[in-house]
């Protein structure tokens, strides 16, 4: 018999909200995210990005001083999600050994490597923070939570750019499948509002230079769509084998019955523009999640809006599944949460299917003829649905799509 | 500078790196066993020492200073004998 996977706890900490309840609430009514930086290093670098998705609650105000000064700011939104996902499940009662952490991250501690850069140039040597290494390094905010937590089964941390969070949520499946732990805690974070990552992006040419209209300014699959907006925050979920959390009597919110993951094998940063890759992550998770296409009422989309992107998964979604999903793109209000994105969406996929409510996208006025798909738009809709897919997809050519159905 | 002086100052600064209570920072406590700072938070409370106080903390010398008593005594020694 297959072990089933079932979600049982929730986290999250948004540009939306500091919690899930707050962030599925702002999702859901049409709110957006995105705000004007005022930070003096947009005018002193002389930034063409001038927005951004920040966090809603700043982390370092629900963390001891001491913490929140040890930790850098993608390991703390990590550590506050993980620990209401993990309260939101009834703290389980599980061995250590048989407990394990998967939380990705596509960039990890760049501010911290800002910071002690610049003290090493103002200061010198013995300024350096002795933390700097594990504040810096992309597994520690899995690190950080496996601590928090006492894990000893594993602590895994994803790099798959955009994809990590929805990698990590893919490979704690796997682990849960496997047999090899009861208990998984599992999902992605990221801080990394700095002037470094938004020229660097914005020298790649995929951000929004909509700077005067920060709200209209993420257009997920519309025609005047220029590029994504960078967010911030993190998404984290308890997921634990059926029979473990069934024993336990805990409220099973979804499941997550399948996954797939592929690679473009095409450029660096460029998807596959027929979405080919994808298609084949998407079909697979199907595949694994023993679902037809028909099955599937709903796709919470990547759609970053950029130009080339949101085509290219609108084929591959017609391609694997069909035009009749009712589709959102959430990042229309989130902004990209870059390594957080994936699991920040997956978790809204399993609440959409646990309310029978999908968000709408924001600022899609002007359809692009080249996405054809039943995309929610204005208000939320309300639609009876037994299964979702979520899609992720990195720089890289990373695809990874996740089949979740009700509990 | 008394002995309370550099306490006191020592105190603030174990406080703010491991935010241990000043109360709990008297000469007889251990760093490492009984306020429970690790090696890590050492080097940087050995750093602060350096600035606030003008003493040099080689890492030899950090090595030894196995309690507060031991940290105050050693900067009471090396800023007399520096002035």
């Amino acid at each position: 018999m297959t072990t089933e996977v079932v979600i049982t706890g929730l986290g999250a900490t948004t540009p939306l909200g500091g919690d899930v309840t707050s962030t599925w609430d702002a999702l859901r009514s049409g709110k957006s995210g995105v705000v004007a930086l005022t930070e003096d290093w947009v005018d002193r670098y002389g930034l063409p990005v001038r927005i951004a998705a920040k966090l809603a609650v700043d982390p370092s105000d629900s963390l001891p001083r001491v913490q929140a000064r040890r930790w850098d700011r993608c390991e703390q939104v990590a550590v506050i999600a993980a620990r209401e996902a993990w309260q939101h499940a009834g703290a389980p009662e599980v061995e250590p050994e048989r407990l394990a952490v998967v939380i990705g991250t596509g960039i990890g501690g760049a501010i911290t490597l800002l910071g002690q850069d610049d003290m090493l140039e103002s200061a010198g040597m013995r300024k350096v923070s002795p933390l700097t290494i594990p504040m810096l390094m992309p597994n520690w905010p899995a690190a950080h939570v496996g601590l928090d937590l006492g894990a000893r089964g594993g602590v895994h941390a994803p790099v798959a750019a955009c994809a990590s969070g929805a990698e990590a949520l893919a490979i704690a499946w796997r682990m849960l499948r496997a047999g090899e732990v009861d208990v998984v805690v599992a999902g992605g974070a990221e801080a990394c509002i700095t002037p470094i990552t938004l020229a660097g992006f914005a020298q790649m040419r995929a951000m929004s230079t909509r700077n005067n209209e920060p709200e209209r300014a993420s257009r997920p699959f519309d025609m005047a769509r220029d590029g994504f907006v960078l967010g911030e925050g993190a998404g984290v979920m308890v997921m634990e084998r059926a029979n473990f959390a069934a024993a336990r009597g805990a409220t099973q919110h979804a499941r997550l019955a399948g996954v797939g993951t592929s690679s473009d094998g095409h450029h660096i940063t460029a998807p596959e523009p027929e979405g080919i890759g994808a298609a084949r992550a998407i079909s697979a998770a199907l595949r694994t999640a023993g679902l037809a296409k028909t099955d599937v009422g709903h796709v919470n989309a990547h759609a970053t809006a950029t130009p080339v992107g949101d085509v290219a998964e609108a084929a591959a979604i017609r391609t694997a599944i069909g035009d009749h999903p009712v589709v959102t793109a959430p990042k229309g209000a989130l902004g990209h949460l870059l390594g957080a994105a994936g699991a920040v969406e997956g978790l809204a996929c399993v609440l959409s299917l646990r309310d029978g409510v999908v968000p709408p996208t924001l600022n899609l006025e002007d359809a692009d003829p080249g996405v054809q798909l039943d995309v929610a738009t204005g208000s939320a809709r309300e639609v009876k649905l037994t299964a979702a897919v979520n899609d992720s997809f990195g720089f890289g050519g990373h695809n990874v799509a996740l089949a979740f159905t009700s509990a | 500078m008394t002995n309370e002086e550099i306490l006191k100052g020592i105190a603030d600064i174990v406080n703010e790196v491991a935010g241990v209570e000043t109360s709990e920072i008297t000469p007889e406590k251990s760093f490492v066993d009984e306020l429970d700072i690790d090696s890590l938070s050492m080097v940087e409370i050995a750093v602060q020492v350096e600035d606030r106080f003008g003493v040099k903390v080689p890492d030899e010398v950090l090595a030894n200073l196995k309690t507060v008593g031991d940290a105050v005594d050693y900067v009471a020694k090396t800023t007399t004998t520096t002035t």
